[in-house]
Formats: structure tokens, sequence, C-alpha cells
């Protein structure tokens, strides 16, 4: 049993989920396809593509709002579960390159570059689309499980917990920088072609992606919302309120903890997978510690502890960091960390916040001209 | 006392911080439906003693034993709330923003509080009658759909005690009930802990002494982490040791003053 206004709430965030699918889901590609290229109306495929790179962010930033915002843990190291997926399906398209490939052989062209004879081993099952599809997402969970049962179980918390994540993008992107690897070294894994048989330039390949992007945002949101509003969601609200009083009400937080911090990792592998071909690059530099500091930044700036707050922030966010990397490349990380601060102290429930605020504020209005008078105290 | 009878029993309970003994050797027995209270000066050991039995902190050397044989040394802090033993901590600890229906619902004893069992559990009718009567017990009927931060510190005192209480433990530990609290709050404190003490044994720590005087049928002192004494209350006010460093403490802040 929730209050009046989350009931409200509820109702709608339910429509609003509706109206945003259709629109994405069948307004987006229809004004893609339809329109001629000179009508306003017109999105482009540069356009359609480069809203799907912002809905696979959205995926993980809902994951990320799980663990940061409802259960009040900060990971600073979801760049490297967001790598594992990406890393993962680019090893598959790598492969299905063949021998389209600049030196024309089938080994990666980095690998003949570096003079790598034959392929690794780890790199064989990746000629398999659904393993590595299977393994985009299973990957960052096994990794999250056992990274994140011992942390918690070492009852790791707060601060500390947000050091270590932080030295494990760090480490993360140290391990997929090093040519040893054999993961592309510092140049990581591109040019791709085809996925499936179908060319990744083809406009209706990369339509196809941003429709499964948007179906697996959907997806990824309805589930974030069973867990949220369960009484498992209550739990993590509990403990990011009182982590004591939850453990001494028979409950272990820190089996909690390995839950969301699993789902979250799972969501982010995914959020990766669905990135690399539609963007056709993935490089140590996108899965360190400032690309993961910048997720964290979108649920800020979005609201966390709200699920759309966080995809309205991955989007709107990179959004902005497309027009103005555009425009004044060099102001671009001023305006993050400035826009930071700024939610920080001042919006510190984000955009969503915000308009809740506000609209709190308008109905509040109503009712005043409504009631003029609420009853009198003396 | 025999063992048998006892709803908790230590026994040589030492605990060690770093060289301090916050405890040292301590037996302390309470009975089933009994309601205990336990007073000392600071740094008598007092919160020390609810930790080790809720398995907060772990004693260097000696014996906890729950009901008739349940060795709680080596448990962890759930599993031991999970066997019947319910805390409330001395500042309240409620969770601010979730309504107050949430944090009882969240509180009620159930058979699993696994992740996956909780996330598929459903409310039933019996739970929602349990938690509706707590909320009539503590009085916070009106505002059950409130946030639980919003509310006065005596209310959030009394919500705690409603979550603990539906946890339906057989032994309640109670760190300062009334702290904070109003005259007629403690008032109502003071008999709700009491109609509760029919049914389950209650361990109560508390400094207010005329609070002690009103709920109180055995005493403990604990003075440098072992039991000065124990009885009934008059009698332990008039022991002489127990004056001693009550009042000793008190002259050393009246010439404090002074000064």
């Amino acid at each position: 049993m929730g209050s009046k206004i989350n009931n409200e709430r509820e109702r709608g965030e339910g429509l609003a989920f509706w109206l945003t699918g259709f629109l994405l889901l069948v307004i987006m590609p229809l004004l893609n396809v339809l329109p001629g290229p000179d009508s306003w109306l017109h999105v482009s495929d540069f356009a359609l593509n480069r809203f799907g790179k912002f809905l696979a962010f959205g995926i993980l930033a809902l994951g990320l709002d799980l663990i940061w915002g409802y259960t009040g843990i900060l990971s600073l190291g979801h760049g490297v579960f967001f790598g594992l997926g990406a890393y993962a399906v680019g090893m598959h398209l790598m492969l299905t390159i063949g021998t389209e490939s600049v030196y024309g052989s089938m080994l990666p062209d980095f690998m003949v570059w570096n003079q790598v004879k034959a392929l690794p081993f780890f790199w064989k099952p990746f000629y398999s689309f659904w393993f590595a599809v299977a393994a985009a997402i299973l990957l960052p969970t096994l990794f999250a499980a056992i990274f994140g049962f011992l942390t918690f179980r070492s009852r790791i918390k707060g601060v500390y917990f947000a050091i270590i994540t932080q030295a494990l993008a760090l480490s993360a992107w140290l391990v997929f920088n090093r040519n040893d690897t054999n993961l592309g070294g510092t140049n990581g894994l591109t040019d791709f072609k085809q996925v499936l048989g179908f060319r990744l330039s083809d406009p209706g390949t990369q339509r196809t992606l941003y429709v499964l992007t948007v179906l697996s945002l959907g997806a990824a949101y309805l589930l974030c919302r069973w867990i949220t509003r369960s009484r498992t969601g209550k739990v993590l609200v509990a403990i990011r309120d009182s982590e004591q009083r939850v453990l001494f009400s028979g409950y272990s937080p820190g089996n909690y903890k390995l839950f969301v911090f699993v789902v979250s990792g799972a969501l982010a592998g995914l959020a990766g997978a669905l990135y690399v071909p539609q963007v056709g690059i993935i490089t140590p530099a996108q899965i360190g510690v400032l690309p993961s500091l910048e997720m964290v930044i979108w649920v800020a700036v979005g609201g966390r502890g709200t699920l759309i707050g966080a995809v309205v922030g991955a989007v709107g966010v990179n959004w902005a960091r497309s027009i103005l990397t555009s425009s004044f490349p060099d102001l671009w990380p001023f305006f993050l960390g400035g826009l930071f601060i700024a939610v920080v102290l001042l919006v510190p429930d984000g955009l969503v916040g915000l308009w809740r605020r506000a609209l709190d504020g308008w109905r509040g209005l109503g009712r005043q001209t409504a009631m003029p008078e609420p009853e009198g105290k003396g | 006392m025999s063992e048998r009878g006892s709803i908790i029993y230590l026994e040589g309970v030492t605990v060690d911080f770093d060289g301090f003994k916050a405890l040292r050797n301590l037996n302390f027995i309470v009975d089933y439906r009994e309601l205990r209270v336990v007073i000392g000066p600071n740094g008598a050991g007092k919160t020390t003693l609810l930790d080790v039995i809720s398995g907060k902190v772990k004693p260097v050397a000696g014996r906890v034993v729950f009901g008739k044989d349940t060795d709680l040394i080596g448990l962890q802090e759930h599993e031991i709330a999970t066997l019947g033993i319910g805390r409330k901590f001395q500042t309240p600890s409620v969770y601010s923003n979730l309504s107050v229906w949430e944090n009882l619902d969240l509180s009620l004893k159930r058979t699993s509080k696994g992740v996956f069992a909780t996330l598929v559990s459903k409310p039933d009718r019996a739970e929602i009658e349990k938690i509706a009567s707590t909320l009539e017990t503590i009085g916070l009927t009106e505002k059950a759909d409130d946030r639980a931060g919003a509310l006065s510190h005596g209310e959030k005192q009394w919500l705690e005690i409603g979550m603990v209480l539906l946890q339906d433990p057989a032994l309640l530990l109670i760190d300062e009930p009334v702290a904070g609290m109003t005259d007629r709050e403690t008032e109502q404190t003071g008999l709700l802990l009491q109609s509760l003490a029919d049914r389950r044994s209650i361990i109560v720590i508390e400094h207010d002494m005329e609070f002690v005087r009103q709920i109180a049928r055995t005493v403990t002192v604990l003075h440098e982490g072992t039991v000065l004494c124990e009885g009934p209350v008059e009698k332990v006010q008039a022991d002489p040791r127990v004056v001693e460093i009550y009042l000793g403490r008190q002259k050393e802040a009246d010439a404090a003053a002074a000064r």
C-alpha cells in the first residue's frame, strides 16, 4: 500500500510509458522512412542511429539507478560491465569481417598488425552470434556476481565501495589497453561490416537495431519497475535509509545488494551489446574511469530514484553532448562538470524532481482557487 | 537461577575493543516473560550488552545462549533477528522514504526474507490485519500513508517499537526508549512496555530513573563492564555501591558546575 501521491504518480508513469513507447517505436521509424529527406518532419538515418545510441545508454542508466538511486550504493565502475557487453558483441563483429579487412586476412586487422599468427583460443567461440549475445549479458552478470559477492560479504559500503569500483574501472581500462590482451589495445574493435549477413552500413539494418534497442529499453524499464514496486524494491530503499534496521529486521542486506548489483551489471552489458553495432567502435576509452563517472552524472541529472529520470538523464545529457561537442568541442568537460555541480547543489532530485515540483505547485495553485480558504486556526 | 528457565543466558562474556574491555567476564540471565531494566553510568557497557546479544559485536570469550540451547555466538545479525530477538535502537531508526505502512510491512515476521521470496510475495489478509492492529497500538493509524521521515521524534520512536513488535520477538531489546520524549509520551511508552511483558521477555536500557521506577520489576546495575548488583528497584537504589557510582558522578558534576 503506497501513498495516494504514489498511486497517482504510478498511473501517470504507466501512461507516459505507453506514449513514449509508441513515439519511439512507431513514430520515429516512420518519420525516418516516409517523409522525403527535404521534409521538416524527416528524421535522418544519422539522427535515428544517434538516438538509438542514447537509448542504449538509457538501459545502462536504469541499472545504475537501481543500485545508486534506490539502494544508495554509488558504483563508479559501470563502464566495465558496459565494456564487457560491448566487447563480447564487438568480438563477434570483428570475426564476421572475414577477408573484407584491410589486410585481407581472416584474422582481425590488429592481430595482423601485432603479428599474432593464430586466433587466440578465447576468440573462437565468438564466431557464434548467439554465443556472443549470451556472453554480452552473462559475462557482466557473472563478473558483477563475483565482484559483488566479495565486496558485499566484507560489508564494504559507502565511499569505500565507490573507490573500489573506480579502481576496477581503472584496472579494466589498463587491461583492455594492452596489446597482449589481444582485444585491439588502444584502438579497440572497429571497422565492422555486417551482422548475421546484414550490412551495418545499410539504413535498414540500423533501423532494425534502433527498434531492438527501444524494445530492450522497454523490457528493461518494465523489469526495473517490477523490482522497485515489489516488496524487494521497498527493502532496497530501506537499505538506503537505514541498513542497520534492515539487518535487525531479519533481512540480509548483502544478498539484496548483490542481487541489485548483478541486475544492474546485466543491464549495463545489454546496453554495451546494443551500443557496438550502432556506433561501430568500442575502445578502452569508453569503459574506463571517465565514462563510468559520466554515467553517474546522467542519473543525477535525470533524477535518481526515479526510473524515468535515469532514462531522461541518459538521453538528455548525451544529446547535449552531441550538440555541444560539435559546436564547442573544448567546452564539453566544463559543461559536464558544471552541470553536475549545479544538479547536486540546486536540484538534488534532478530534472524529474524539478518537473514534479512544478506539477505539484501547479496543482496546488488549482486547489487554492477551487477552495479559497483552508480552515483557519483561531 | 537455572539455565533451563532463561530466555537469554550470558556466561563469562568479555568484549575487547582494541584493549578496552567494554564487558569483563559478564554473567547475565533473563527469564521468560521478564521485564528487566539495565542501568549504569556512561561507559558501563549497557549498549555493548545489547550488541553482544543481537550479534553486532562478537565477544572474545564467554557463552551467549538463547532459549534452551541456541548458541548465538557466530550467528549474523539477521539470523539472530529471525530466531526471535528484536532490537529497538537508541536513536529512532526508521525508513524515512517509505510510508509508515511500508515500514511496518517490511518488519513483519515472515517465513522467508530472502531476495526472491520477497520479490514475489504479496500482502495477505492476516498480515494486513496485523499491521492495522499494530498501527492502533502505536497510535499511528491516521498517519499510515505518511512518509516516515515526516513524523515527529516521539512518533518515530513509537513506529520503531511497532516495527520490532511485528517481528514478534520472544526477546525484545530496547535501548533508551523514552529519550527525547515528552512526559505524556514517556508514560504511555511505560504502559506499552508493561503490557508487552505479558507475552515476551524485554530488556530495557534506561537512564531516566523515574521511568525505571514506573516500569521496573528487576534492575541490573552495570559498572565498568560487569554486574555491580541486581534486584528490585528499591533495593538497588538503596545499595551503597550504586549510590557511590551515581552520586560520585553527581559530586564531580556539581563540583565542575560550581567551578
